[in-house]
């Protein structure tokens, strides 16, 4: 008898490709480039020496970035776990017919333009945007509050953008606990809120980990609200890679903070996952 | 053994107890009483409303309308966490993220109880169903057996007023389902915990229940003691729902003794026990079970003075271990059911027999 194990493959060879050779590959060039040097000309020596890795830790300024990247990146992490875990735990409890209706709103911005949603914040937050407008039309304030061009308008461009990661990741875990354990809970003695934190929860995590992650590492790479929405001093480390490579075309260094980007979140993704066990915690709820 | 005192007749009481979806009303104005110590079941094809009325007991949802007592106490207004009741439901219900331990001592935290009191109760909880040792395991490394035992610890390690189960067996295959069921049915007994027990599976509801309750469609049809129900069906859906009966379309005729003589579409005559009163000319339902039927080859028919026979051909038989279960053609083309002990050699497709059946064994409902 043959073996027929390479058949789905198959299935699975078109997007691998795709991945190979449109991100892997790339990333490859990337790590390459970062070693190069660039000639004081403009132009790129091809070259191994860690020259441009030094120039990132030369002092605290480029550093303090990625930290600056980091703690946005908490912030938006727990500002989305609040904002998420409350829709997602209506959808799970809902049994109104609008369910699905409110489950499309919530991808709805999937079908917007990024850039067109994170430039409408401008509308809104700005001096002379609808919340100025209003309360200065009211007579609350006299003069508009600057609440564009600071972290506070990033993390809110950020949490517009990865709200729905969030809401769909715990959704997709509480969707899959059943019902029956909570009332199972309550009928032993439980209150509603007492059901929720033994059972509810602590079965919910899955979807909340992975949730926290995705959003993490997305807010890592991300560069459009900052860049849009934020001030001098809210630059994250995707602006001074996007800086680097477009504005003054220096490959070899933009390459070489992408790299720490790079080596940065790997780290992060695998201590995670080891910590916080995302693959155990599924182990232990599969019955088989 | 304490002398337990004389046990309350309506220890839960249903009183005029409706639920409403919208338009859609599951449970009609039942009045329903649950004997102390009783094992109950609730019988009836989905949707007939027996979860409803159970989960309305249990505190999972609100009826519509009338009352639920439990010793005498109005409950309606009373959440489900202060009721005291066990529950046991379809898929086990287990905290898979807990040990056995903690799922089974889930209630007795909640109760304020000591570690261990704790202990020791868990520990006696998993030797009655039988797992003992099995504390530190997570349910996951459980068979689906021992999950539903396990459920059944947790429920009555609380020592609950009432024990609630929602078709618990159906999840199982059958062969654990009947162990499962005798294992319900003698710790019922043993801890003498007032049970009601939803099923849609006769067998279940026959041999275990104290007393069985029928329902369809938001009503109760009949209530009461297994072989009262089964023997006794008052109407046609009961009696259908119960085991395997044959209804023949009759007209009554006359009174002979106990028993009213009949004629049949085809002309027979039979004698039959009235359940319920008629008067010649009423159009009834002769109901039969296929078990009461004797069967014979045609030639070896010896007739009798007033017996109740019909004649037809094998049309069909299914071998089922130790019952044959064949569908008798009549003449008139009309297909009756008859289950009969295997005898030495069953009777093939197409041979002529004679199907006798007691007069005791024919019962009259209106049609």
């Amino acid at each position: 008898m043959k073996n027929k194990s390479w058949k789905p493959w198959i299935l699975l060879s078109p997007s691998l490709a795709a991945v190979f050779f449109l991100l892997v590959v790339p990333v490859c060039f990337v790590i390459v480039y970062s070693f190069w040097l660039r000639a004081p000309s403009g132009a790129d020596i091809p070259a191994f020496q860690f020259g441009n890795y030094a120039k990132f830790f030369e002092d605290f300024f480029y550093p303090s970035i990625l930290l600056t990247t980091l703690r946005v990146a908490l912030e938006t992490v727990f500002l989305c776990l609040i904002m998420g875990y409350i829709p997602a735990y209506f959808f799970y409890k809902t049994e109104s017919k609008l369910k699905p209706f409110l489950m499309i709103i919530v991808m709805l911005p999937f079908w917007i333009s990024f850039i067109i949603r994170t430039l409408s914040w401008i509308n809104i937050l700005g001096d002379s945007g609808l919340i100025n407008h209003v309360l200065m039309r009211i007579g609350v304030i006299q003069e508009p509050i600057a609440m564009l061009y600071n972290e506070g308008a990033v993390i809110m461009g950020l949490l517009q953008y990865l709200l729905p990661f969030m809401i769909l990741n715990i959704y997709v875990s509480l969707d899959g606990i059943d019902k029956s354990l909570a009332e199972a809970a309550k009928s032993l003695g439980c209150t509603e809120w007492q059901a929720f934190k033994e059972v509810t929860m602590p079965l919910s995590l899955p979807g909340v980990s992975a949730g926290c992650l995705l959003v993490f590492v997305l807010t890592c790479g991300t560069y459009l609200p900052p860049m849009i929405l934020g001030g001098p001093g809210n630059e994250m480390i995707a602006n001074l890679i996007f800086k680097r490579v477009i504005g003054t075309l220096d490959w070899p260094f933009g390459s070489a903070i992408s790299a720490i980007l790079l080596i940065l979140l790997a780290t992060i993704v695998y201590t995670y996952n080891r910590y916080m066990g995302i693959s155990q915690i599924f182990k232990t709820l599969s019955n088989e | 053994m304490v002398l337990k005192q004389e046990k309350d007749p309506a220890f839960v009481k249903f009183k005029g107890i409706e639920k409403r979806y919208g338009k859609v009303v599951a449970v009609k104005k039942m009045d329903l009483e649950i004997p102390e110590g009783s094992l109950v079941t609730l019988l009836g094809p989905s949707g007939c409303g027996k979860t409803t009325l159970l989960r309305m007991l249990a505190g999972l949802e609100e009826p519509t309308h009338g009352d639920i007592f439990i010793k005498g106490k109005r409950i309606n207004d009373t959440p489900i966490h202060k009721r005291n009741l066990g529950i046991i439901f379809q898929n086990y219900a287990l905290f898979p993220h807990k040990t056995i331990f903690d799922n089974v001592a889930f209630g007795l935290k909640y109760r304020s109880a000591s570690k261990a009191i704790m202990k020791e109760k868990v520990e006696k909880a998993l030797e009655t169903v039988r797992l003992p040792g099995v504390g530190d395991r997570m349910p996951s490394q459980l068979s689906g057996g021992q999950q539903q035992r396990i459920a059944l610890a947790r429920a009555i390690v609380i020592e609950p007023d009432v024990l609630l189960m929602d078709e618990p067996l159906s999840a199982l295959d059958e062969n654990l389902r009947e162990d499962m069921r005798r294992e319900i049915d003698n710790l019922q007994q043993a801890l003498g915990v007032t049970t009601i027990f939803v099923t849609h599976d006769q067998r279940e509801a026959l041999s275990m229940s104290d007393k069985v309750v029928v329902m369809k469609d938001g009503f109760i049809q009949q209530e009461g003691d297994p072989e009262e129900v089964y023997n006794n069906s008052i109407n046609h859906f009961v009696a259908d729902f119960l085991g395997h009966s044959n209804f023949l379309n009759a007209i009554v005729k006359e009174k002979q003794g106990d028993y009213l003589s009949v004629t049949l579409e085809d002309n027979t005559i039979c004698l039959a026990v009235p359940a319920g009163t008629f008067n010649k000319g009423d159009k009834v339902e002769m109901v039969i079970r296929a078990q009461k039927f004797n069967l014979g080859y045609r030639a070896d028919h010896v007739p009798e003075q007033g017996e109740n026979v019909f004649f037809g051909k094998i049309k069909d038989r299914s071998y089922m271990g130790g019952e044959v279960s064949y569908f008798v053609e009549l003449e008139n083309k009309l297909v009756l059911h008859a289950i009969n002990f295997v005898k030495r050699s069953p009777y093939r497709r197409g041979d002529e027999v004679f199907m006798k059946v007691m007069h005791e064994h024919c019962r009259l409902l209106k049609a």
